[in-house]
């Protein structure tokens, strides 16, 4: 199952490569991983999504605590969460491709935030199916470049993660 | 307030900590700190003649004294060369603080002389590492890597040093932090309560139960808790390879060890239990067989320090994070207080059991008129030592017969490499403990192949006068390899025999010491008196034994606990 753990650690250098590295070492599975300072600049936020049976889940969150430089984290996926990621994607746009794509631009509330004469650049924000939905109905083919932020989560309600 | 420069703030720090001795070897990136090595007496420096050697002393001596060792290198290759080392201790939680010199701050990242990401290469095989980035910070950098190395579950940290944090032109405070806080680590200090009442009411109920304790009951200091436990219950007990010496091995309620060379009644006893109890065991491979048909009729409580060994391999019925020592208090006072008593009806069928497993296999070989057994060597050495050094050793067939055939009572005694198997652990591993315990007997078991992964150390033996003792059981072949191409490549020995061996008696005399040659069977004990009556001397007893032997019991790859081979042509 896909999982969404976020953490957070001290934000000193050579944290964030322990984390990739218990990753590769143990044969974990990483799908996108996002870090960054927090308000707190000690520490910074790591979001990771991965998949792996619950046994593996159980060992990955474990693994985590052991580092050193980990204080804190949460599987998001246990409760409810948001999740986002941000795309930056740049299609070809030409002809009746241009209103095409700006309606579909619009249906997913993204926007378009650079044009050329046959080029539209498109910023969409939402969890991951949404990002991947948007590829779709595009179409691959149009597309000349994707840039995606990778997951940022965070738990529903009263909930926070804070030391 | 005293000023002192980074590099004799480290060596204070150091005499702060307890240290006493320190194992290393010079060069360009370490010279400010070997320069305040010089000019103080407190910190002895031990100097090796290869870095590896530095840290299996270290380690050696931790494993002996249940205390951090301390290793100094030099950058580039000195670093490099204790990655095996850190390895080795890692693989044992060995706790160990391994202080490297770096290139001067403004070279890094510029492929300077003798300049490697230290950081970087030793990140999966460290519990932790920093880089020390002012020289202010040393005295808290070192106070933290042992605090670190030595709680929770022990290992190596190596701590990296560039040249100019240690410059003499420099002076800070100097202040030594009484304690450390983290506030991303906080090992365990006791076990969920109503996790170790249930765990002690299956206790009492079972009617097969067996203790199966590992290396973390020696590290977390728990023997005299376990035997306690064991002795109230009634239970038998066996250790790991790692835990020797955490229950008395001549105990009656000792099965000796489990796992691919345990004895048949530890395998046996623990397929057919209906309770496992690890304490401090981590389920390793070699323990375990195929996971999948491990003890199939039994629940499991797993106690352990580290959360990340429980359900790692084999599930746990009853999970108990803690320290080993407190967790045991724990269960014995509710022994104790529990009206429940163990259900002597089923225990005394099941020791009827048992006892019959023992008499059906025990430890038995085959003696020979011609050769020297490598048992019979073992079996010597525990008679003329009465059972009491300190004996490390290498990796390969003579470390199973060291391990199967001399009974430790005590922990702490028995030193190896049970979890990386390096060989060239054992000699170095020696003489850290003999230079740390001179009044002990400090024997290393090894073969003729392991022995010459570090033999330049015999050097060192002669500047330091450690008069350890070494067993070389040589079979003329990497006995343990032979035996795997004997049993699963019919006999296609490829590259495991030991041509152009050195004359071994020639080699420890050139460095000054002993050597004496054992080939015939009515020599071995006379001689093996002759050289420990020796105390000031380091004696080679180079043994010729059986080229042909195999390790027995070994369990059947891929089977389960139950399924061995008992000799060369029986199958169980
Ligand atoms: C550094 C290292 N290289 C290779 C091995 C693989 N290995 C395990 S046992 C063994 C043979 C050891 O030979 P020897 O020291 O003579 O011991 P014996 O098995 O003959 O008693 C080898 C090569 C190892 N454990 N460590
Ligand atoms: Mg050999």
């Amino acid at each position: 199952m896909r999982r969404i753990i976020s953490v957070m650690m001290e934000n000193e250098p050579g944290a964030l490569s322990r984390v990739v590295g218990l990753f590769s070492q143990r044969n974990y599975n990483i799908e996108t991983l996002t870090v960054a300072p927090t308000e707190d600049e000690t520490l910074s936020r790591l979001t990771v999504t991965t998949t792996g049976s619950d046994k593996v889940i159980e060992q990955i969150t474990k693994q985590l605590n052991k580092l050193i430089e980990v204080v804190k984290l949460v599987d998001l996926t246990e409760g409810s969460h948001i999740e986002r990621e941000l795309m930056l994607i740049k299609l070809k746009a030409v002809g009746s491709q241009r209103a095409e794509i700006k309606r579909t631009v619009d249906i997913f509330r993204g926007q378009i935030v650079d044009v050329t004469n046959t080029v539209y650049t498109v910023q969409l924000t939402g969890d991951s199916d949404k990002l991947d939905a948007f590829i779709n109905s595009v179409g691959t083919a149009g597309v000349l470049e994707v840039v995606r932020s990778g997951v940022s989560g965070i738990a529903r309600g009263e909930k926070v993660l804070s030391i | 307030m005293e000023l002192l420069s980074g590099a004799d703030m480290l060596i204070r720090a150091l005499e702060d900590e307890g240290v006493e001795y320190i194992y290393g070897y010079p060069g360009g990136a370490a010279l400010h700190i070997y320069d305040a090595l010089f000019r103080q007496d407190r910190v002895k420096h031990i100097l090796v003649r290869h870095e590896q050697a530095a840290a299996h002393m270290a380690d050696g001596y931790a494993r002996a004294a249940g205390k951090p060792g301390t290793v100094l290198v030099t950058s580039g290759p000195g670093a490099t060369n204790t990655i095996t080392g850190i390895a080795t201790a890692s693989m044992d939680s060995i706790p160990m603080v391994v202080l490297c010199g770096q290139v001067a701050s403004h070279l890094i990242g510029e492929d300077a002389f003798q300049e490697t990401d230290m950081i970087g290469v030793s990140r999966p095989l460290v519990k932790h590492n920093m880089t020390v980035r002012h020289p202010s910070e040393i005295p808290e950098i070192i106070r933290k890597a042992y605090f670190i190395a030595s709680t929770g579950r022990p290992g190596p940290v190596v701590v990296d040093i560039p040249k100019d944090m240690t410059s003499p032109n420099e002076r800070y405070e100097y202040h030594y932090p009484k304690k450390v806080s983290l506030r991303s680590y906080n090992p365990a200090i006791r076990g969920h309560a109503g996790q170790i009442r249930k765990a002690v009411e299956m206790m009492l109920a079972a009617k097969r139960p067996i203790i199966y304790a590992g290396g973390g009951v020696v590290l977390g200091k728990a023997s005299k808790e376990l035997t306690d436990l064991a002795h109230r219950l009634g239970h038998p007990v066996t250790n790991t390879i790692m835990g020797l010496g955490s229950f008395p091995a001549t105990d009656k309620q000792s099965l000796g060890w489990l796992g691919m060379h345990g004895s048949y009644e530890s395998n046996m006893a623990m397929h057919h239990s209906d309770l496992v109890v690890a304490i401090g065991a981590r389920f390793d491979d070699r323990v375990t067989n195929a996971t999948d048909k491990f003890c199939p009729g039994a629940r499991i409580v797993h106690v352990d320090i580290d959360p990340t060994s429980i359900s790692k391999t084999v599930e746990a019925d009853v999970p108990i994070v803690g320290p080993v020592d407190a967790v045991l208090k724990e269960m014995i006072a509710l022994v104790k207080e529990s009206k429940e008593k163990p259900d002597q009806e089923a225990l005394d069928a099941w020791w009827k059991q048992i006892d019959e497993w023992r008499a059906f296999h025990g430890l038995r070989y085959e003696k020979s008129d011609k050769y020297i057994k490598p048992q019979e060597v073992i079996e010597a050495l525990y008679e003329v030592t009465n059972g009491e050094a300190y004996v490390t050793s290498d990796v390969g067939q003579h470390q199973m017969f060291a391990a199967q055939y001399y009974k430790f009572d005590r922990p702490n005694r028995w030193i190896n490499s049970g979890g990386l198997g390096t060989m060239g652990f054992g000699f170095p591993a020696a003489m850290g403990v003999k230079l740390n315990y001179p009044e002990d007997e400090v024997l290393c078991v090894t073969g003729e192949g392991s022995i010459q992964m570090n033999i330049q150390e015999l050097s060192t033996c002669s500047q330091y006068n450690l008069p350890v003792k070494i067993v070389n059981l040589n079979n003329q072949a990497l006995g343990m390899v032979k035996q795997w191409q004997d049993m699963n490549y019919e006999s296609r020995h490829s590259h495991s025999y030991m041509d152009s061996l050195p004359d071994f008696m020639a080699l420890v005399e050139a460095y000054g010491h002993v050597g004496i040659r054992i080939d015939r069977k009515e020599d071995l004990v006379p001689k093996l008196k002759e050289a420990f009556a020796m105390k000031d001397r380091l004696v080679f007893l180079d043994i010729y034994v059986d080229p042909y032997e195999h390790v027995y019991p070994m369990q059947v790859a891929r089977g389960s606990m139950k399924d061995m081979w008992l000799s060369k042509t029986e199958r169980v």
